[in-house]
C-alpha cells in the first residue's frame, strides 16, 4: 500500500465496545471508561496494518477505512 | 435436512457443513418443532447478514429459529429474557447495551486479571491436593467461571451450588421442557430477590450500578432478565471452552503445545475458539426479502446464522478443519458479530488465557484419566461442551 490517502473513518454512534481494535492495536486505540466506545489514542495512519487488521474486525462498522 | 445436526467426531463441525457451503450456502432446514427456516454456511454472507439492519434478534417473534424443541411457555420465557438484550433491536438495543460496555472494556477486563488469577491458582491448588484421576468440569472449570461472574455481578458465592444447578438444568437440551422451565423460575425468583435488595442497598457491583440507573424503559423485572442473561453467558459457554480446549491441548502435545508468550498465547486462544466454534448458530428473523447466497430469504422467515460454519470456511480459512494455534488470526466469529456480538469476550478471552498458562504449567504431566472415545460430549446440546472431564498427572 502507497500514499497517504486512506483514511480512518470512526463512528462512534455505530460502536458496539466489543474491543477488537484495542486488542489489535493497543497503542492505537483505547475504550472509554465512561460509555465503553472506541477512542483513538495517537493520530493513526490508515496504512498502518494494525488499523487495517482493525477495520477488518470491528463487528459494527465503526472503524472504516476509506480509499483514496 | 433436519436441524440440528450432532457433531460426530468430538472435534469437527457436523457432517455436511462443509457440502452445504459449496453447494447451498443458504439452505432450507426443519427444526425439532416442525418449522422451517434458512440456514446460513458461508463466513461471508454470515458475516453480511450479521449486520444487516433488515434482519432481526426478536426472540419472541412466532418464526423465531428454536433449534430446541421448546414449548410455547419456553418460548415465552425466552423471549422475555431476550428483550433483555440479545433479543433487541434498534433503538431499543443499543441504549441497553450502552449500560453495560463500560464493564466490559479490554483495560476493565485487564484490572481483573490478577482477580482470576488468584481464582485458578486456588482451584488448582485444590485439584492437585485432592485425589486423582480428578473430574475438571467441577474442580476448575466451573469453580472459575462460576466465581468470577458472581463477584462481577455481586452474586453471593455461597448461593452457587443452587443456581450452577439450575442454570445448568435450563440449557440442556435432554431435560423435558417442564423441569426447565422449573429451573428457570426458580433462578428467576432468586435473582428478584437478589436484585430487590441491590435497588434498596446499592453495593460496588455490577448488578448495583444497573440497580442504581433504574427508569421507566429499564425497570425491576428488565434488570431481573438482564441479571439471568449475564449469569448464564458468564459461566456456561466459558466453562465448556476451558474443558474442550484442555482436550484439544492435550490432544496436541499438552504443556507443550501451550505458548509462553502473553501474545502467542492470545493468538492460541483465538484459534481454539475458532476451531471448537461452541455456539454453533444464532437465531435471527428476515424483516424485509433479502438476497444472499443465490436465494431470496422472504420477510418473516426464520434465519439461522451458523458462526460455527463460518469458522470452518475454507475461503476465509486455510485448512479450516486444521487447528493451528500460531494461525495468528482474531478473524473468527465464534463470538457472533455485528451488534450483537459477545459483550463478555473480553472476559472469557482473560479466563481463557489464564486457565490454560496456569494449568499446564503447574501440572505438567496432565492426561486424561479415560480414552478420549468415552468422554461424554454433549454432542447435542445448544452450546457444545463436556459433562466430565476426567485427569490424572
Ligand atoms: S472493534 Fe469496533 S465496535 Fe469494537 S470497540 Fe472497536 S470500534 Fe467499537
Amino acid at each position: 500500500m502507497t500514499g497517504i490517502a486512506m483514511r480512518l473513518i470512526i463512528d462512534r454512534e455505530r460502536c458496539v465496545g466489543a474491543g477488537l481494535c484495542v486488542l489489535s492495536a493497543p497503542e492505537l486505540f483505547d475504550q472509554s471508561d465512561a460509555d465503553g466506545r472506541v477512542v483513538v489514542r495517537a493520530s493513526t495512519d490508515a496504512d498502518d496494518p494494525a488499523v487495517h487488521e482493525a477495520g477488518r474486525l470491528c463487528p459494527s462498522g465503526a472503524l472504516r477505512i476509506a480509499g483514496p | 435436512m433436519a436441524f440440528p445436526v450432532p457433531r460426530t467426531c468430538p472435534f469437527d463441525l457436523p457432517a455436511g457443513y462443509a457440502a452445504l457451503r459449496t453447494e447451498r450456502p443458504v439452505s432450507r432446514v426443519r427444526l425439532p418443532d416442525g418449522q422451517l427456516a434458512w440456514l446460513v454456511t458461508r463466513y461471508e454472507d454470515v458475516r453480511r447478514l450479521a449486520t444487516d439492519p433488515r434482519i432481526s434478534a426478536d426472540r419472541g417473534h412466532p418464526n423465531s429459529p428454536y433449534t430446541e424443541l421448546v414449548t410455547a411457555q419456553g418460548r415465552a420465557a425466552i423471549a422475555a429474557v431476550g428483550r433483555s438484550l440479545i433479543g433487541l433491536d434498534p433503538p431499543e438495543h443499543g441504549p441497553r447495551r450502552r449500560m453495560l460496555m463500560p464493564e466490559f472494556t479490554v483495560r476493565r477486563v485487564n484490572g481483573l486479571r490478577p482477580h482470576i488469577q488468584r481464582v485458578v491458582d486456588e482451584s488448582i491448588a485444590a485439584l492437585l491436593a485432592g485425589p486423582r484421576p480428578a473430574e475438571l468440569v467441577t474442580a476448575l472449570a466451573l469453580p472459575v467461571t462460576s466465581t468470577v461472574i458472581c463477584e462481577l455481578l455481586g452474586v453471593p458465592y455461597a448461593d452457587r451450588d443452587f443456581f450452577l444447578d439450575r442454570a445448568a438444568v435450563q440449557v440442556r437440551r435432554d431435560v423435558p421442557p417442564e423441569r426447565r422451565r422449573q429451573a428457570g423460575g426458580e433462578l428467576r425468583a432468586y435473582l428478584d430477590r437478589l436484585v430487590t435488595g441491590k435497588e434498596r442497598d446499592g453495593g460496588d457491583d455490577l448488578l448495583s450500578r444497573l440497580a442504581a440507573r433504574r427508569n421507566a424503559e429499564f425497570d425491576h423485572d428488565q434488570l431481573v432478565g438482564l441479571a439471568m442473561l449475564l449469569l448464564i453467558a458468564g459461566f456456561e459457554s466459558t466453562a465448556s471452552m476451558i474443558v474442550l480446549g484442555v482436550v484439544v491441548l492435550l490432544e496436541h502435545g499438552g504443556a507443550a503445545a501451550v505458548p509462553k508468550d502473553p501474545a502467542a498465547l492470545g493468538l492460541a486462544v483465538e484459534e481454539l475458539l475458532r476451531y471448537l466454534s461452541i455456539v454453533d448458530t444464532m437465531p435471527r428473523v428476515a424483516t424485509a426479502d433479502i438476497e444472499v447466497g443465490g436465494v431470496t430469504i422472504p420477510a418473516g422467515d426464520g434465519v439461522l446464522l451458523s458462526f460455527a460454519s463460518a469458522n470452518h470456511d475454507a475461503d476465509t480459512f486455510d485448512d479450516p478443519a486444521g487447528l493451528r494455534l500460531g494461525r495468528g488470526s482474531r478473524q473468527h466469529v465464534a463470538f457472533g458479530y455485528g451488534a450483537h456480538q459477545c459483550l463478555g469476550q473480553n472476559l472469557a478471552r482473560a479466563e481463557l488465557e489464564i486457565v490454560f498458562r496456569s494449568l499446564f504449567t503447574r501440572v505438567p504431566g496432565l492426561r486424561l484419566a479415560v480414552p478420549l472415545a468415552d468422554l461424554p460430549f454433549k454432542r447435542d446440546a445448544s452450546v457444545y461442551g463436556l459433562d466430565r472431564l476426567p485427569v490424572t498427572w
